[in-house]
């Protein structure tokens, strides 16, 4: 039987490097959006925790445990990246987010520098540390960016991936200009 | 001239410009301006109104006069930048403007001799008639002669940037008390911006000697900027000029980027921040304001503060013999800084009768100016005093007339500045924008220790707001003078003296405003246009309202100053919209499909954000409409492929979501079974059609909507509302997963022995009923697939994981060629969706309701939904309404356009006769006609008239037959099948 071939969200666009910053796909294995029906908030955070050590984000917030992580998207919303949302089933509703979103990862030291110039949310470490997630803008698109080790995974729709890119690239090119 | 051993200038780095052609020479770390004075040169600019020749009035960006082009490469040019603002570079290039051939022979000089007719107000009365010649005539004639300078007539491709950026603490100017403030917040350990207008720190103490500290002002600054620059927690912005003070603590700044660079090498031009700081500190210092008197704008007449920072921070003498005017202390100053710097003092005219006589030079005390005179440069000046008038040969004066605060900030949120007559200055008023603190000469203090100290107090009160513990630092010890000031604003007597350089408006203008009673500020400036120029009146608000206030016998608080608005500086669109010119104005939305239509030559038609393909062309089709045939042709007779993922999906789960789904639709979905799919139509509030589409129920409380590609956004924001604030305590859940899916449409009679062939399993067709949903595997991939049909066709719609997607439409595409179909784009779909009566936006356009297309049966009687009380109110249904229609010329070959309006045959074509109009047209190969849909007055009771089509557009006016929109397989034989 013939196989369906796959291709990523930024297949061909990817990395890229500009100074001292690198834009790379960081595309997770597993996307799953979470929305705890009513009344199950606590149920959930019980199986998160549960099952995969981690619980319901609270607003602004991610939460990790080993490569499984969750994400605050929104309003009584959250992803689930690396995770099997099966022990979730009933309690909230699922769905599979995994090929709806490129995910980018920018890094580098001036990292929060170069997303300032397209994102209007404080990003400064003490505002924005370890395990902050939030959903913002990249200039005109919707977008999820979330604190990573050494910089900033950036979540936008897949259909939007090569404006993201571009945008990207020009910040990084500018601020690599300005030395 | 230069000054040997003055000046921050680096003499080792000549730099070469040219000025209207000239070559001239300057050093790194002059101005335009600076380096013209240099070089001798005054002239540099023409008048607004009069195109009086001008020369350089100060040193700063209030600079109402040196305005010039500067020319860039590939053509481009920046019109209206300030010479005291741009930094010379190597190669530099700029221009005169508003002059015509030339900047000393200007022919329309002629336009000064006119002065007397040119008064204001004078086009409100002169140009009244004829009416028609103000927009055709008078106001290009007037916008010609009168004028600034020209842009390139290009699109400005150059980078531009905007950022955000967060602190705890924004200084806003590096002086005295700037510098203060940002030491005191950064070694407290507060996150601080410290922002400087100019390309280097410092302020007046660039300009002005003084010692702070037993050391030079400047070598302090030096000292607290080295260690301003060692700390993290600080950040320098140089260049940066705050413009604008808003909400939230939010500050607008304009940073001049690479403006001062030969080459920018990658650099933006511009960055346009917006600045969030827990509190701000103003210390933007004071502007030096001029005195009205007789010809008061020759070029070699400057601000006495601008000769100062030309002397001390450039080097450079701006005349040989030097005249000061001033109401102040001021002038002894001046003088003393001529005189230091070897530069021969003519006279010294201080209009103050008790005025010091210290000074090496000749004072005429209690004197004024009446008159001077040198067409293109200042040659003489008449002084007055009690022993009568003379004559004093000068090539510069300096002119100070006091200091006004730089108040603007303060009042961009409606504050209004406070009078302070001791210094004779507008002041800012208490808190006027929350958590910004005036300090320093910004707050009316004009000593150096007392900038010291209130920058110093300023940051304490910001570090306190933020709940920060602050160091006590020890003062740094400084000169300590007063400042004594007369007020003098207008020379009495003078018959044409000005008052705003840069708009031309002279005292006697302000007073025919107050004559002819436009004694209000805000009117005086209207009608005057005084401040209404780039300067934005920097250099003379103050001075107009208190001639307006002596002119209607007011005193100056009693006056009151116009509004001051942001931006402080002219700023460029191009900085507030960096990134959205042409493609960056908004994101591109590519589908899975998007390379392999490119590839196949498909011209690429944006569809909201989305592009899609219009039609796929072969070898030997020479216009659209071939191509579009041929693909209608495969629907119709064989099998076509179509992308269709932008059109959006929700996903709806939960208790409550079938309940909550017969509220948004105006059918019951409630009632759907798991694998089933119907078409739902949805209201607004006011009974108007939102949206259409078909919903899937995947599962118990599981359902999948689809809306149309352009109201994606808008139902998804609806359905958030209802929930949210309609029925918050729904146990329902949505998201849109109309990015995880790439979905394609099957379409044609053979479209299920396609799908035959690239599905895991075989379709059974008593398993895949007309509106049939359910789970298949394409190549071992989970997809979905739904039995609806958007053509009337036997049709499909099969969607698999985004990844998927590119492979699948190449592989369906491929398999439907080899049976004789192919791909098809939008042409030949709005084509289908016409021959089968389906509507889009076109038809659904915001005014359209349920009963209009046909539809008011869809608005179940059984159950409440959004919009149905408004649906049948009185006016939204009936014989009134306009109908949706089908129209069939009666010559089939004759074309009818969209937007055609629709008369009764034998009437005129004229909006009183108006019958409806026409939404969607297309050439139905399949019908061999011209189709179209409508909206007919009564139409659904006209079918079979005969109706006039008039195009007025497209100069058409063809009979029509009035028909039921449904022109193909009426009984929908064809979907079913």
């Amino acid at each position: 039987m013939a196989e369906l071939i796959a291709l990523s969200a930024t297949e061909g666009l990817l990395p890229l490097t500009h100074g001292a910053l690198t834009l790379a796909g960081a595309a997770p294995d597993r996307i799953t959006s979470v929305q705890p029906f009513k009344g199950k908030e606590a149920a959930v955070t019980k199986a998160l925790k549960a099952a995969h050590g981690l619980g319901f984000p609270a607003p602004g917030r991610a939460l990790a445990k080993g490569d499984a992580r969750i994400l605050w998207t929104g309003r009584g919303q959250a992803f689930l990246l690396n995770a099997d949302p099966a022990p979730l089933a009933g309690l909230a509703a699922l769905t599979d987010q995994t090929d709806a979103w490129a995910t980018l990862r920018l890094t580098g030291p001036a990292a929060d520098q170069a997303l300032a110039r397209l994102v209007p949310v404080d990003l400064r470490p003490a505002a924005f540390g370890a395990g902050s997630a939030i959903r913002t803008g990249l200039n005109h698109m919707m977008a999820v960016i979330a604190r990573v080790d050494d910089g900033f995974d950036i979540m936008v729709f897949r259909s939007m991936a090569a404006t993201a890119i571009h945008e990207l690239e020009t910040v990084m090119k500018s601020l690599a200009a300005r030395g | 001239m230069r000054l040997q051993g003055k000046g921050l200038i680096d003499r080792t780095k000549p730099l070469a410009f040219r000025f209207d052609g000239t070559q001239y020479t300057g050093f790194a770390g002059d101005t335009l301006a600076s380096a013209l004075l240099a070089n001798g040169v005054r002239l540099v600019g023409r008048s607004f109104k009069y195109h009086r020749p001008r020369g350089i009035l100060t040193a700063g960006s209030e600079e109402p006069n040196a305005l010039v082009e500067v020319l860039e490469a590939g053509g481009q040019q920046t019109p209206n930048t300030r010479a005291t603002v741009q930094e010379l570079y190597e190669g530099l290039a700029a221009r005169s403007q508003n002059r015509f051939p030339s900047l000393k022979r200007d022919l329309l000089a002629v336009n000064d001799l006119m002065s007397p007719f040119f008064g204001a107000g004078f086009y409100y009365k002169t140009f009244m008639w004829p009416r028609a010649f103000w927009e055709t005539i008078y106001e290009p004639a007037i916008r010609r002669a009168a004028g600034l300078g020209k842009l390139s007539g290009k699109h400005d491709e150059a980078l531009y940037e905007k950022a955000f950026a967060f602190c705890d603490v924004l200084v806003i100017g590096s002086g005295p008390a700037g510098l203060m403030a940002a030491l005191t917040a950064a070694r407290a350990g507060a996150e601080v911006i410290l922002a400087e207008e100019d390309s280097r720190m410092g302020g007046r103490l660039l300009s002005d000697a003084g010692e702070i500290d037993g050391q030079e002002g400047l070598a302090w600054a030096s000292g607290v900027l080295a260690e301003l620059r060692g700390l993290p927690n600080v950040r320098l912005m140089t260049r940066t000029t705050v413009t604008g003070a808003y909400d939230g603590g939010t500050l607008s700044a304009l940073e001049r980027v690479s403006h001062h660079l030969a080459d920018p090498a990658g650099r933006p031009r511009e960055c346009f921040w917006r600045i969030v700081a827990g509190r701000a500190v103003l210390a933007a210092g004071a502007l030096e304001r001029p005195i009205a008197f007789e010809d008061n704008d020759r070029p070699g007449i400057m601000l006495a503060s601008a000769v100062r920072s030309y002397v001390n921070r450039w080097g450079v003498a701006p005349g040989r013999k030097v005249t000061i005017f001033a109401n102040n202390d001021t002038a002894r100053q001046t003088a003393d800084v001529l005189v230091a710097a070897g530069v021969q003092v003519a006279a010294v005219i201080d209009s103050r009768a008790d005025a010091p006589t210290t000074g090496d030079y000749r004072l005429y005390r209690g004197a004024t100016i009446v008159g001077t005179q040198g067409r293109h440069g200042l040659e003489w000046i008449s002084v007055r005093d009690a022993n009568g008038e003379r004559r004093v040969e000068t090539d510069c004066l300096a002119v100070s007339g006091g200091w006004n605060p730089t108040v603007h900030l303060t009042c961009h949120m409606n504050g209004r500045p406070v009078w302070n007559p001791e210094i004779a200055a507008f002041v800012p008023a208490e808190n006027a924008v929350p958590g910004l603190i005036p300090c320093g000469a910004a707050a009316g203090v004009f000593s150096t220790a007392g900038c010291l100290a209130d920058g110093q107090r300023a940051a304490l009160a910001a570090l306190d707001a933020l709940g920060r513990k602050a160091p006590t630092l020890a003062l740094p010890k400084a000169e300590d003078g007063t400042y004594a000031i007369h007020p003098l604003w207008a020379v009495e007597g003078a018959r044409r003296a000005w008052l705003d350089f840069a708009n031309d408006v002279t005292v006697k203008d302000v007073k025919l405003a107050a004559q002819e009673n436009f004694s209000s500020v805000e009117h005086m400036k209207r009608y005057t246009t005084q401040g209404m120029a780039p300067d934005q009146g920097k250099n003379s608000n103050v001075g107009a309202l208190a001639v307006l206030a002596d002119a209607t016998g007011r005193a100056i608080p009693e006056t009151g100053t116009t509004t001051f608005r942001p931006p402080f500086v002219p700023t460029s669109i191009a900085a507030m919209g960096a990134g959205g010119r042409a493609a960056g104005f908004a994101p591109q939305r590519f589908t899975t499909s998007h390379a392999a239509s490119v590839e196949r030559g498909a011209p690429m038609i944006e569809a909201g954000l989305w592009y899609r393909p219009s039609y796929f062309p072969r070898p030997g089709e020479t216009n659209w409409r071939e191509s579009c045939d041929r693909e209608v042709q495969f629907v119709r007779e064989r099998v076509g492929v179509c992308d269709v993922s932008t059109l959006g999906k929700i996903d709806i789960q939960g208790a409550d979501a079938g309940r909550f789904l017969d509220l948004v639709y105006t059918n019951t979905f409630s009632t759907l079974k798991p694998g089933r799919v119907r078409y739902g139509l949805m209201l607004r509030e006011d009974g108007h059609v939102m949206d259409d589409g078909t919903t899937a129920c995947l599962g118990e409380n599981h359902y999948l909507m689809t809306t149309t590609t352009a109201a994606a956004g808008l139902v998804m924001r609806h359905l958030e509302f209802v929930h949210q604030a309609l029925h918050p305590d729904w146990d329902v859940r949505f998201i849109s997963v109309t990015e995880q899916w790439a979905q394609f449409a099957v379409a044609g009679p053979r479209s299920r022995d396609l799908l035959n062939s690239i599905l895991d399993e075989k379709l059974k067709p008593e398993d895949w009923p007309f509106m049939a949903c359910g789970p298949v595997r394409v190549g071992g991939v989970a997809g979905r697939l739904f039995r609806i049909s958007f053509s009337g066709e036997h049709a499909y719609e099969v969607a698999v994981p985004a990844r998927y997607g590119a492979a699948l439409f190449r592989d369906l595409v491929a398999r439907a060629e080899t049976m004789g179909g192919g791909a098809y784009g939008m042409e030949a779909l709005n084509v289908l969706r016409i021959e089968k009566g389906l509507i889009t936006h076109a038809e659904i356009h915001g005014r359209t309701t349920a009963f209009d297309i046909g539809a008011e049966k869809m608005i179940s009687a059984k159950k409440d939904c959004i919009g149905k009380a408004a649906a049948a109110r009185p006016g939204m249904i009936g014989p009134d309404r306009d109908q949706l229609v089908g129209l069939r010329p009666l010559s089939p070959g004759k074309a009818i356009g969209a937007g055609a309006h629709l008369f009764k045959q034998g009437e005129a074509a004229k909006r009183e006769n108006d019958q409806g109009y026409v939404t969607s047209v297309c050439w139905s190969p399949t019908l061999d006609s011209h189709l179209g849909l409508a909206f007919l007055r009564n139409g659904r009771a006209r079918h079979g008239e005969t109706i006039r089509l008039v195009d007025h557009m497209r100069k058409t006016d063809v009979l029509c037959e009035v028909c039921d929109p449904v022109f193909l397989d009426p009984t929908g034989g064809r979907a079913r099948g």
